[in-house]
């Protein structure tokens, strides 16, 4: 082949199968991470306040909650995918796609993103809570107006943290049909002995990652 | 304003406040002192609720603390503003915010938060640094704009908890005469908990002094200073015992600047320790330390101190803050200055 052919061919590729691929990959995932933010911070918010060291301990709940986020995050997300899928069809409507991959990937990370918020608030100052305290501020006030807005760029880091980990989930996600870079590079170039649709997928893929990091570094900064 | 009657407190075993007796007037600068760990600060704490007790009466400004459920404990810690030793401002916000933030939480009006806040720091003594960040400030500066943060509903009552324990001498100065102005231009009860002498002597007008979870003397700091009892002189004993033995680590120094010298003579000074300050090398100016007892005079009849190395006593500079030094044997400007 002339290397303008090849790149001609190199184009049709990119064009038909690469460059929708990354559009699906980055759908599944900024919808994932949307959604599992709000809901993990909804999980954080009650395992502060409840938690031993919280504003308003209370260990049954607390321990409920634990057990929930721990259970989750024991499923390697391939099993969680797949032992999920019922649910899946049941409120998706379809268990293979990428829509019917972002229901079991902001499953997966919601408890994830929990942790690093519920790590990040921890790590506030106490004396800073007192403080609050000291003034009258409400339980909901302290989190929200003293703990969130101080650890905003812990909570910033474990985002973009967060975001480059279910990339790599994103493109498991294409194991079981969701579309995506991952599924592409598996399924176009593994298993077809297409290495130019491999490697291109995986420059690509490398290149996400990097966006991600640099913007979260960036962002990062910005929140200091 | 605040009557304590009978308050136990326990921490599991240990028994921290065991029937403790208290009556703390109106307009009055009232000072907490005790070693650490006799539960001043505990006391203080509730005072505004922070922490509860197990037994007693605790009046506070005419409501008793035991009775107030969760929002009417939030409504009624309006009335009470605090500070404390290690500031508690947010970082990541400006002074402006950070003042603001009790105001905010209460729902006030943008155009009153403002007003109310320039006034504030005004009265604190910086309204040029409102839009600044309290991360780069000094000590001072941070626990003035605390100050304007605890006055922003307008208290009745200020709680310090060890306000000036981690400043330097000159701001802890500077600091309490804020606290006297607002004491006497707004009438604010304050109740201060201390453990340095300097304190008690420079900002309290009475002082109750906390042993073995009681309150073992009180009364104006004129009058316990007169009669000196036993708890009086426990605790200024504990004080020098345990200045001594850091001034022992503390090194013999020629130090370039004189600046630093005066600073630890006036750090001594307002400890209680007595140092003999004397002039040295006529080519090196400095000055240095010497921990009584400790000096001696030697065969050529100069007075020499043994060489020690001098940490800060600082909050935070804790041992981290020194000068290098050497051995030097000083003349006495003065022979019976010591």
């Amino acid at each position: 082949m002339t290397s303008s052919g090849y790149m001609a061919h190199w184009w049709r590729y990119f064009e038909g199968i690469i460059a929708p691929s990354i559009w699906a990959t980055l759908r599944m995932l900024s919808v994932s991470m949307v959604l599992s933010l709000i809901l993990g911070f909804i999980l954080a918010y009650f395992l502060i306040l409840y938690g031993p060291q919280g504003l308003r301990p209370n260990n049954t709940r607390y321990k409920f909650l634990d057990f929930i986020v721990n259970s989750i995050r024991s499923f390697p997300i391939i099993i969680l995918i797949v032992a999920i899928s019922p649910l899946t069809r049941m409120i998706v409507g379809t268990s293979i796609g990428e829509k019917a991959a972002i229901f079991p990937l902001t499953i997966a990370a919601t408890p994830f993103m929990a942790r690093i918020i519920e790590n990040s608030l921890k790590g506030v100052d106490r004396q800073l809570i007192e403080a609050a305290r000291s003034f009258g501020a409400s339980d909901f006030q302290i989190i929200m107006k003293v703990m969130v807005k101080e650890s905003v760029p812990m909570i910033v880091a474990g985002t973009t943290l967060s975001t480059i980990t279910f990339l790599s989930a994103t493109t498991l996600a294409g194991a079981v049909g969701a579309g995506g870079i991952g599924a592409v590079a598996l399924n176009y170039g593994y298993q077809s002995f297409n290495n130019t649709v491999l490697y291109t997928s995986v420059f690509i893929l490398f290149i996400m990652v990097l966006v991600i990091q640099w913007v979260g570094d960036w962002l990062y900064k910005r929140m200091l | 304003m605040i009557t304590a009657n009978g308050i136990v407190k326990s921490f599991g075993a240990a028994h921290v406040l065991r029937g403790l007796d208290l009556a703390i007037g109106k307009g009055s600068i009232y000072g907490l002192a005790g070693r650490s760990g006799a539960g001043k600060s505990t006391l203080l704490r509730c005072i505004n609720g922070l922490e509860g007790y197990d037994r007693g009466s605790l009046i506070v400004d005419g409501t008793d603390v035991k009775t107030l459920g969760r929002r009417e404990m939030m409504a009624f810690r309006k009335n009470i503003g605090m500070i404390f030793q290690q500031f508690s401002l947010l970082e990541r916000l400006n002074v402006y915010d950070n003042v603001a933030l009790p105001l905010r939480c209460w729902k006030y009006g943008a155009r009153t938060i403002d007003a109310r806040v320039r006034d504030l720091l005004e009265i604190v003594g910086i309204p040029e640094k409102i839009k600044q960040r309290p991360r780069e400030f000094s000590g001072g500066q941070k626990q003035r704009v605390a100050i304007a943060r605890a006055l922003t509903m307008d208290p009745h009552i200020l709680l310090c908890d060890e306000a000036t324990s981690a400043l330097d001498p000159k701001t802890s100065q500077a600091i309490m005469n804020l606290l006297k102005e607002i004491n006497s231009s707004m009438g604010i009860t304050i109740v201060v908990v201390t453990h340095q002498m300097s304190v008690i002597r420079g900002l309290c007008k009475e002082i109750a002094i906390l042993e073995n979870g009681r309150i073992a003397a009180s009364g104006p700091v004129g009058d316990v200073f007169r009669e000196q009892p036993r708890a009086l002189k426990n605790l200024m004993g504990e004080d020098s015992a345990r200045v001594s033995r850091t001034l022992e680590r503390a090194a013999t120094m020629l130090l370039p600047d004189t600046v630093t010298g005066l600073f630890i003579s006036r750090m001594a000074e307002e400890l209680g320790v007595e140092v003999t300050i004397k002039g040295s090398n006529p080519h090196v100016p400095g000055f240095v330390v010497a921990v009584p007892g400790e000096v001696r005079r030697d065969v050529e009849g100069y007075l020499s101190a043994r060489g020690v190395r001098w940490r800060s006593l600082a909050g935070k500079d804790r041992g981290s803050s020194y000068e290098d030094g050497y051995k030097e044997r000083i003349r006495a400007v003065n022979a019976d200055m010591l």
